[in-house]
């Protein structure tokens, strides 16, 4: 029963992973990722564990970093930076959607062949994280501008928050550690906001970023 | 206690240098906790506490086999590191202060992290206090190099928190009850999933790897040092990437007792022995003396890899490398720095002549440059012959051949930019310039001083530490 319930959160946000993948405008690759920083949020209450106030604090931490604070910093760093709405791919947006589905087609497969405890098996927990995780990684490399890299990063974090969750309950120092993960975030959007009132800069766009070229 | 002291001071001092309101002054902080750290750590290093299995945080033989030579080198580069705040008056130190003196305490913690999860929680901690210093000087060229830094560094820290909860739902899937420090995990052995172990190490390896730059992990290295104060480069190479190595160290532990040592050595042999070779070619390239630094270290961040596959002889052969090319390259990017400073400009095609415009400061880099390539009779010679040693013990014949070779062509490529910019006749406009930098004794005698001691464990090794690098192997490989 719990296990359908958090099926289907974890199914929407790996929707939302293509939606990210597919979307050609910044402010709509944000929404994507802040919907999914929120579905995360839930699921640790969703989990059928009794609710000790660990799991309540990271999921409202999570709710709070990923679902609004930075999101909303991400926002405002695009205001003060001025930076085009338009995102240009280096990996075009229907070949990132592919790239996406055969990753979690694959992940799928993936989790087949891994052992897994009696109470996870049947979850889409390890194909999600994995999944989540190969999304950021497309992102990070397909998408040259900071903003969209930075985006790239938080949903990589997700998919690795996502497989924390099968470990919430054993060890949830390891789990809580990740909020760490949501500072480095943070520091590349001070990063750019920083350097914005610095100095000017084109268009942040990081394939500029080669004057250190070899 | 005192062990978590190694830890406090620095954190302290951090909080301190960050309250204290004077520019001036505030540098002093730098070599005050420095000294308090060494004399910590060496006082601990000859009376090493009794460890407790359980503990988390702990003084064990690994973190005694290399902790003082990041507190020594630190103290070093603190001392440098007045005359170098004051050369740059002009800008605010604050935070520069503050984030280098956070930096060493989160060092020492990391490295005396016994549990799998604070490990991470510090290295992380490490990455993100490093961020002003490299983006200390301001300029677009610091962003950019501190961008890459955080973006490549970044990608790594995640992936290794990946690798440590799959660690861990190895551990959970074979009936751990939680625990993860690293004692528990070489407990429960063979009981570890395998397939998660496996992916976990992967995971933990490209991870931590990143963060010592390994091939083809590196490429923040390279921009980052290039931009990076002499000072900062130093620490990073020889301060921030042994904390990874150290934790690459404690996690091949747990995957030999988990069964799959061999996977592991073979993996680790195959990416120092790529990272020597990409290094090195990338050497006989690059016409930037400080980039040549940052191929230099992926240079010998790939020794120290090659070592650590190499079984106990091997581990305790790499821990002699950590301390002996941490000592020459700090002596290295100090140098380079007073050159870099002098000259104006870090490329080659700029500059010439530097035995000419800072004699000293060439003819340290010039001599740390003979060190750091292996000549006798300094310390990195001794280590490496301990590295190949081992691995013709342990019949790596190809492996050794290979090393050697990359060897020759790492010191083609670090002759041929040396003497490119000591050589030759100074250009008119340096000359002009030679009063914006004066060789004062702040500024050479500490590279002058980590040559000193590069070249002092080349000839007079004390039993004391040699014995310190096998124990810590010992608590790497159970049975040998």
């Amino acid at each position: 029963m719990m296990n359908s319930n958090l099926n289907l959160l974890i199914g929407l946000a790996m929707g939302l992973n293509l939606l990210a993948l597919g979307t050609s405008r910044l402010p709509a690759l944000i929404r994507a990722m802040s919907a999914q920083g929120v579905i995360l949020g839930v699921m640790p209450i969703l989990m059928g564990h009794e609710l000790d106030w660990q799991v309540v604090l990271v999921a409202l931490a999570t709710v709070a970093g990923k679902g609004l604070l930075i999101p909303s910093l991400l926002r405002r760093a695009m205001r003060t930076a001025q930076i085009d709405r338009e995102l240009e791919p280096q990996i075009g947006f229907v070949a990132s959607m592919l790239l996406g589905a055969a990753g979690t087609i694959a992940a799928l497969a993936l989790t087949h062949q891994l052992p897994l405890l009696p109470e996870h098996t049947g979850s889409l927990l390890v194909p999600g994280a994995l999944a989540t995780v190969l999304t950021g990684f497309i992102l990070l490399i397909g998408r040259p501008k900071a903003i969209s890299q930075v985006c790239g990063y938080l949903i990589l974090e997700n998919g690795i928050y996502l497989f924390g969750l099968l470990l919430i309950k054993a060890m949830p120092l390891l789990v809580e550690a990740g909020v760490l993960l949501d500072l480095t975030v943070g520091v590349f959007i001070i990063g750019i906001i920083v350097d914005r009132i610095q100095r000017a800069f084109d268009s942040l766009d990081t394939r500029k970023l080669t004057t250190l070229h070899e | 206690m005192k062990s978590l002291l190694l830890v406090l001071v620095p954190l302290v001092a951090a909080a301190l240098a960050a309250l204290w309101p004077w520019n001036r002054t505030r540098p002093w902080f730098l070599p005050a906790a420095g000294l308090v750290h060494t004399v910590l750590s060496f006082w601990l290093f000859f009376n090493p506490p009794a460890v407790e299995q359980a503990a988390w945080l702990a003084f064990d033989p690994l973190a005694r086999a290399v902790l003082p030579v990041v507190s020594l080198l630190f103290l070093v580069c603190a001392w440098y590191g007045v005359s170098y705040l004051r050369i740059r008056g002009e800008r605010p130190n604050r935070v520069f202060i503050a984030a280098l003196l956070a930096v060493l305490g989160l060092l020492s913690a990391g490295h005396q992290a016994r549990h799998l999860g604070l490990l991470w929680i510090f290295t992380e901690a490490v990455t993100l206090a490093a961020v002003p210093l490299l983006h200390f000087n301001g300029t677009p060229r610091a962003f950019e190099a501190t961008w890459k830094y955080l973006l490549v560094g970044g990608t790594g820290i995640a992936l290794s928190l990946l690798g440590s909860l799959c660690l861990g739902y190895a551990s959970l899937h074979g009936g751990g009850d939680g625990n993860l420090t690293f004692v528990a995990l070489i407990e429960q052995g063979a009981g570890l999933s395998r397939p998660w172990v496996l992916i976990a190490w992967v995971l933990l390896l490209v991870g931590y790897g990143t963060k010592m730059g390994l091939a083809p992990m590196h490429t923040w290295k390279p921009e980052a040092y290039g931009e990076a104060a002499g000072i900062v480069g130093a620490i990073l190479a020889g301060g921030v990437t042994s904390v990874a190595f150290t934790a690459i160290l404690r996690v091949r532990a747990v995957v030999g007792a988990a069964g799959q040592g061999a996977i592991a050595d073979h993996t680790l042999l195959a990416i120092g022995l790529f990272s020597m070779l990409v290094a090195a070619l990338f050497l006989l390239g690059t016409r930037d003396f400080k980039r040549m630094l940052a191929y230099s270290s992926v240079e010998h961040m790939g020794i120290l890899t090659l070592g650590a596959s190499l079984g106990r002889a091997g581990v305790a052969a790499a821990l002699f490398h950590v301390w002996t090319n941490s000592l020459t390259k700090g002596t290295l990017f100090l140098s380079a720095g007073n050159i870099r400073r002098a000259a104006g400009s870090a490329s080659m095609d700029a500059v010439r002549g530097m035995s000419v415009i800072t004699p000293r400061s060439a003819a340290i880099f010039v001599t740390g440059m003979f060190a750091v390539t292996a000549c006798p009779p300094f310390g990195p010679f001794f280590s490496q012959l301990c590295v190949l040693r081992a691995a013709l013990e342990t019949g790596h014949g190809a492996a050794t051949a290979m090393f050697l070779g990359c060897l020759l062509l790492a010191f083609f490529g670090l002759t041929r930019v040396v003497f490119g910019i000591v050589d030759g006749r100074p250009r008119t406009a340096a000359k002009v310039d030679r009063k914006r930098f004066v060789e004062t004794a702040g500024v050479l005698l500490p590279p002058l001083v980590l040559l000193g001691l590069s070249l002092w464990l080349g000839l007079f090794l004390p039993r004391v530490l040699s014995d310190a690098w096998f124990a810590a192997a010992a608590q790497l490989y159970p049975t040998p």
